[in-house]
């Protein structure tokens, strides 16, 4: 594509004797190590920190997610036996209050179904919580994303790489908040923090106001990191990368860091006013005082709607990196893909109003059901565009692959069944149920997880420098596809059936589709523990990765696996497109590895014809 | 450093002060790049704080709608010559801090720490008109937000309402002019090392940006408070 003729070296004042070795190597001692880790102001780092930080995150929301699924097996139940007593069933998270009788000095213990209902409130809050503040907003960008947007864009570092070490900081101090509240008993007012149930329930304890403390620190975290990518991709980008030279990884995730930027100071704003409100009841929020509940529902959604993109868009950018290297096939629609990004980008910021369809008028309603609609639109670009890229490629089955067309199955059922809700008159009948979970969990699990996964292992390679095992990953892959099929199919069933969300208990027939909802949230666990343990052992014992094992064509896959210090030896200059498969033999790769496809013949004129 | 004449700086001259020293960073490809990029990182900054600020104007509107009585009685309790002498205190600091990048710009580095220290004074002034002349005398007539409000001559009941939002909006505003001058100060004391001069100016830019932000959330809140009855 762009060919320039630049001298290669253009970073003479700085010597690379020095920084030669793996980005990651020893200082000498462990003490050295951490200080060097702690105070690291390198991309990479951070990005690995920020890695292990979110999976540690998704590991506590998804225990907390396998404990609200064992609850719903039996859910609690009190009856009364032919002899006249009170029973209680399914108690899973009561186990009885021990209460001594003051007269007798007898300890007996009691049951009631409040303790466990309250428990299990906690539960699915603490799981939203989590999932959503902690690991699925910062998940993609902050990970992946600040490890391999530099490196793609042929940079040595993002723009303002101790802005980028203090939103880390920002990080691990918000999630101590977040865990802080936990451990001083836990949240049940949902994550969405609703007024007043956030306003008024556990009104002796501080656990709210440090719950929604760290979500809005974690804002924080998040717009230094959008700050940060938006001015690295505008000013960094390696001598003869133009915007449509950039992968389209970057793409997504410019997209997602406008959102960050623009839509987080306005949760911002919201949390504040609600622990202002909490602390000095200011009554904004409190219809009592002449505030309005539903205006903390605008705010809220003006932000949480936006963020759902922050969590898909940089999704959708793995997956057009995953499908394009691993089948060797130029990306189909390279701007039509790019533009969508930004279109799903812009309409995000309209859409906010369907999550409060029956507390609004006719014609808002009617408004932003039509909007919603719109979003349709540039994300079937995007699908039919990534199922062109597959047409004729030369399609490798491994990890990364399958998780891609997991993800192609997978988000586009999500998609679907949003029209459905974004629809007045069937959202009135699903609204609130559990086709709403299912629904959302098919977007951001089906979607952003699964891709996230797949990108791991595709860019594991280049990360640690280490070989994952090809087979226990597909075996994973194949587990977590069926076990989240099996777990959240189920759902939609329910949902229609009548099943609310956010309930402790049901009615006996929804029990049989519950029960198989768990046993597919077990599937799920084991399909993410063999994934654990095939990454702890390929950091083990994993064979040597070689530089450029997929044979991709972006910058990162011209470094070093893993990187060097400075991420390059040269600073790279760029002389093909990212998908150029036709034309260019990958950097470090045999042409007999990775032949150039055979050339059509040219199409025969229409003189020759004659 | 006294060599230099404020006046007409010899740019040319080296005088060994220490923003002649000044080296980008290593992941720079020049010094322009560089300034350019903290200036359009400030500038998406900037745009954070007019959407954090949003919020607060959005929760006046719909609460202004709703109870239009209690905001009209409200804005009558506010004077409105403090109010005004605060924006001109505020205008005056956001040209002495343009006026500060420019100085660091000719290297006339006196009027850098006179200019910066006249806005510190502005500073300062704002906070002392605000707490004497507005929020401790209300507060202790009991316009205190919502539920600690405790004012026996309301005409409307929801003027506490009205007192929430008054507090929230010109308090996280003042916490915006906190931190605007705890940045001043900070390049207040490196310019007295001489940090900066033509070839670096661009913390006291940024910082000047962010001041002018502080100003300009004030030239909105001031009608929206003060002045609409």
């Amino acid at each position: 594509m762009t060919t320039m003729d630049r001298p290669n070296d253009l970073t003479g004042e700085h010597g690379h004797d020095h920084h030669d070795g793996p980005y990651y190597q020893t200082r000498g001692s462990l003490l050295a190590d951490v200080l060097n880790w702690a105070t690291t102001v390198d991309h990479k780092k951070i990005g690995v920190m920020y890695l292990f930080a979110v999976l540690f995150m998704f590991f506590l929301g998804g225990a907390a997610a396998l404990a609200v699924r064992y609850e719903l097996m039996a859910p609690p139940r009190q009856t009364i036996n032919a002899a006249g007593e009170t029973v209680y069933t399914g108690q899973v998270f009561n186990l009885g209050k021990t209460v001594v009788d003051p007269d007798t000095g007898a300890a007996k213990t009691e049951y009631s179904l409040d303790t466990g209902n309250n428990t299990y409130n906690r539960l699915f809050t603490l799981h939203g919580a989590i999932m959503v503040f902690m690991f699925i907003v910062p998940s993609i960008p902050a990970s992946l994303g600040n490890f391999f947007l530099p490196i793609m864009l042929g940079a040595k570092d993002v723009a303002f790489p101790r802005l980028n070490l203090l939103s880390w900081y920002i990080y691990v101090f918000g999630s101590i908040f977040g865990v802080l509240s936990i451990l001083l008993g836990g949240v049940d007012t949902g994550w969405t923090f609703y007024t007043p149930y956030s306003t008024t329930t556990d009104a002796e304890y501080m656990r709210v106001v440090f719950m929604v403390l760290a979500a809005f620190i974690l804002g924080f975290s998040s717009i230094l990191t959008g700050l940060n990518f938006i001015v690295t991709v505008h000013k960094l980008r390696a001598p003869g990368m133009g915007w449509f030279d950039m992968p389209l990884f970057i793409w997504a995730l410019y997209a997602t860091s406008i959102i960050q930027v623009l839509a987080t100071p306005v949760i911002g704003i919201t949390l504040l006013l609600l622990i202002f409100e909490r602390l000095f009841h200011i009554g904004i929020f409190d219809p009592g005082m002449g505030g309005d509940p539903v205006l903390y529902q605008h705010f809220f959604w003006f932000y949480s709607h936006p963020v759902v993109y922050v969590m898909i868009l940089p999704a959708m950018g793995i997956i057009s990196e995953l499908l394009s290297v691993h089948s060797r096939k130029p990306i189909f629609g390279y701007k039509a893909i790019a533009f969508s990004s930004l279109g799903i980008a812009a309409v995000s910021f309209l859409v906010w109003g369907h999550h409060m369809f029956t507390s609004m008028g006719e014609v808002a309603s009617a408004l932003f059901s039509a909007l919603t609609f719109l979003v349709a639109i540039p994300t079937a670009v995007k699908v039919f565009n990534w199922i062109a890229t597959l047409y004729k490629g030369s399609i490798a089955i491994n990890t990364p692959m399958l998780y891609a067309m997991s993800f192609l199955f997978l988000f586009s059922i999500g998609g679907l069944t949003g029209l459905p809700l974004g629809a007045l008159a069937t959202d009135l009948h699903l609204h609130d149920s559990y086709y709403v979970v299912a629904h959302f969990h098919y977007v951001m699990m089906g979607g952003t997880v699964i891709a996230m996964v797949g990108g791991i292992h595709h860019w594991w390679p280049k990360m640690f420098g280490r070989m994952y095992n090809e087979t226990w990953g597909i075996i994973g892959c194949i587990i977590v596809f069926i076990g989240f099929n099996v777990t959240f199919l189920t759902q939609f069933i329910l949902g229609t059936q009548g099943m609310p969300r956010r309930y402790a208990s049901y009615v006996d027939e929804f029990q049989t589709l519950h029960i198989i909802s768990t046993v597919g949230s077990w599937l799920l666990l084991l399909g993410f523990l063999i994934h654990l343990f095939n990454f702890i052992y390929s950091l083990i014992a994993g064979p040597k990765a070689p530089p450029n094992p997929w044979g991709g064509l972006t910058l990162e896959w011209e470094a070093e696996s893993p990187p060097i210090e400075h991420n390059f030896h040269h600073e790279p200059v760029l002389r093909h497109g990212p998908y150029d498969y036709e034309d260019v033999v990958p950097p470090h790769c045999d042409a007999d590895e990775f032949p150039l496809p055979p050339k059509p013949a040219p199409a025969p004129s229409p003189r020759v014809m004659k | 450093m006294t060599a230099i004449n404020p006046e007409t700086p010899d740019l040319a001259k080296p005088s060994g002060m220490p923003w002649e020293s000044y080296t980008h960073g290593h992941h720079w490809r020049n010094a322009d790049d560089e300034f350019d990029a903290a200036k359009f990182g400030m500038w998406l900054f900037l745009s954070t704080e007019v959407l954090l600020f949003a919020g607060i104007f959005v929760a006046y509107a719909i609460l202004r709608m709703m109870h239009p009585q209690a905001f009209a009685n409200g804005s009558h309790y506010l004077d409105v010559r403090w109010g005004g002498l605060n924006t001109v205190v505020l205008l005056l600091s956001s040209w002495t801090v343009a006026m500060s990048v420019r100085c660091a710009q000719l290297n006339q580095q006196k009027w850098l720490r006179i200019n910066l220290i006249i806005t510190l004074i502005c500073a300062i002034l704002f906070f002392a008109i605000k707490l004497t002349f507005e929020y401790i005398p209300k507060w202790s007539e009991g316009k205190r937000p919502g539920a600690l409000f405790d004012y026996p001559y309301a005409s409307d009941p929801n003027e506490p309402l009205w007192w929430s939002v008054y507090y929230a909006a010109t308090g996280i505003h003042a916490l915006h002019v906190l931190i605007g001058a705890g940045l001043l100060t900070w390049v207040l004391v490196r310019s007295f090392k001489g940090k900066y001069g033509p070839k670096n100016y661009a913390m006291v830019e940024t910082s000047g940006l962010y001041w002018h932000l502080v100003d300009l959330i004030w030239i909105f809140l001031f009608p929206l408070l003060y002045l609409i009855h």
